[in-house]
């Protein structure tokens, strides 16, 4: 079976520092994974590399074993193509911890821009389903609310409405309650609980919040130093945890929770 | 007797100037009506004219540059960036007379208009690049996340934010490129302040028409700042 997701020996320098180093490991079709470590670990960047939003200085990564920012060609690792990557990426989408709505657009202005304008989608058919999404979302009467008139928390859905009405396979989530008020965490959560239990698409999560990790994620990989440390179902890496440093970290931060 | 028809009558000598004579008033405001129509008309025929649509090619002109200093490959983009700081850094007077020299097949007025369009398009260029720079990294990345295709991700998302922060600057630039057409003399062109003196200097009385020229400038300067701050108003995101 073909991974959804596969990292070969990825590195990730920014000048002389390393942040990521052979990093390999695999995602299947429709599995939830969060990333979990301290800062610095390099989960963000495990997100960014999958959005192109950074370069890949080493190893490649695929989408559905396509390769996304380079190729071994004639035994060399060369750039793919930028179509070819433009192409693939219409199949990932990314909720950002700022949200990254844009403010000069109404909400319904931002979720059919990329639909008709990437997708091709008509107009009319772009609209309806932003209707349906903002509904999912808990958002029916914002259409035509502007960004900047939303409280952070329903920012944030309309975000997460917005990135799926690209029709992702793969879901990329980071830190998307960390620049939340507490009290508004639950309702963006509940519409990724949600999310996840009616649609099968893959998720790469990068979460503080321990306990949506464990209800939501199929697996869990705890990065430290920019390498995988450990890697289970999230019912194990939370109650049983095997590495020390796994369960150092997960000690700390389950105390807060 | 209209200032009008002493110009024309110069020649002939036969100015009949018995109330201009009087170089004792400080200020007749008999006079200053009577010079105010033809100080308007060259406002209007020449400043405004070279004004507006100098501003016009500089905005558009401006925000071309900007762009492709952000698109182009870095060797073109370093030959754009260099021409505009070559044409920022010399001054219009010296511009306009090398364009009126070297090109005499064409006209003053297009000379005119190409030159002070041009040269504000290099600061105007300046103050695009820094809205662009302005527009936060993850609305970049938001439209990167979205496979938005170029000319969207610029005509949707990156231009609209920019220009939310650079029509101040852009109103001031038009203000001052009012304040700079006196400098039209140069290539012969007949603009506002040049009409004040010439009336001046048929009449001996140069504060009635300097004063209307300042008090032009004042007022177009003024409604220029009124329609920028209405644009900036409307610019503003919507709550």
């Amino acid at each position: 079976m073909q991974h959804v997701i596969e990292f070969q020996d990825v590195e990730k320098r920014y000048g002389d520092k390393t942040v990521l180093k052979d990093l390999s490991f695999t995602i299947e079709r429709g599995e939830r994974v969060t990333l979990i470590g301290p800062s610095g670990s390099g989960k963000t960047t495990v997100l960014r590399l999958v959005m192109t939003l950074e370069e890949l200085t080493g190893g490649y990564v695929f989408i559905d074993g396509k390769p996304l920012a380079y190729e071994q060609r004639g035994g060399k690792r060369v750039p793919v193509s930028k179509r070819d990557q433009k192409q693939l990426r219409t199949r990932i989408g990314m909720v950002f911890q700022h949200f990254n709505l844009f403010p000069n657009m109404t909400v319904i202005e931002n979720m059919i821009e990329a639909p008709v304008h990437v997708l091709g989608k008509s107009k009319a058919d772009a609209t309806e389903r932003a209707h349906e999404l903002l509904a999912q979302v808990g958002l029916p009467d914002k259409v035509d609310a502007h960004p900047t008139s939303l409280s952070g928390g329903q920012q944030q859905r309309v975000a997460i409405a917005r990135a799926l009405a690209m029709d992702p396979e793969i879901l990329l989530l980071d830190e998307v309650t960390s620049a939340l008020d507490p009290e508004v965490v639950g309702d963006v959560l509940q519409v990724l609980r949600d999310v996840a239990a009616t649609t099968n698409v893959t998720m790469l999560i990068v979460t503080h919040e321990m306990s949506f990790a464990r209800d939501v994620s199929h697996r869990v990989m705890m990065l430290d130093g920019g390498k995988i440390i450990e890697t289970d179902d999230a019912e194990t890496i939370f109650t049983n945890p095997s590495n020390e440093r796994t369960q150092q970290f997960l000690s700390a931060v389950l105390r807060n929770d | 007797m209209t200032i009008f028809a002493m110009l024309t009558s110069k020649v002939t000598g036969t100015v009949d100037t018995p109330d201009i004579d009087d170089t004792t008033s400080f200020w007749r405001w008999d006079f200053a009506w009577e010079v105010l129509p033809e100080m308007l008309r060259s406002f209007i025929q020449v400043t405004l004219l070279v004004t507006v649509v100098g501003t016009l090619i500089a905005v558009v002109l401006g925000l071309a540059i900007a762009i492709l200093i952000r698109v182009l490959p870095r060797p073109l983009a370093w030959f754009i960036t260099w021409v505009a700081n070559f044409i920022r850094m010399t001054p219009i007077v010296v511009q306009l007379l090398v364009v009126f020299y070297g090109f005499v097949w064409m006209e003053p007025m297009t000379i005119a208009l190409l030159v002070y369009g041009v040269h504000y398009s290099t600061y105007m260029s300046e103050v695009y690049r820094a809205g662009i720079d302005s527009v936060p990294t993850g609305q970049w990345e938001a439209t990167t996340a979205l496979s938005m295709p170029a000319t969207r991700v610029w005509s949707r998302v990156i231009i609209p934010q920019a220009l939310r922060s650079t029509v101040p600057s852009l109103g001031n630039y038009a203000i001052s490129m009012f304040k700079d057409t006196p400098f039209l003399i140069a290539i012969s062109v007949m603009e506002m302040v040049t009409t004040a003196l010439e009336i001046g200097g048929f009449t001996y009385r140069y504060i009635e028409t300097i004063t209307i020229a300042g008090l032009i400038f004042l007022v177009a300067s003024y409604l220029t700042a009124v329609l920028v701050n209405r644009l900036e108003k409307r610019l503003a995101y919507k709550h």
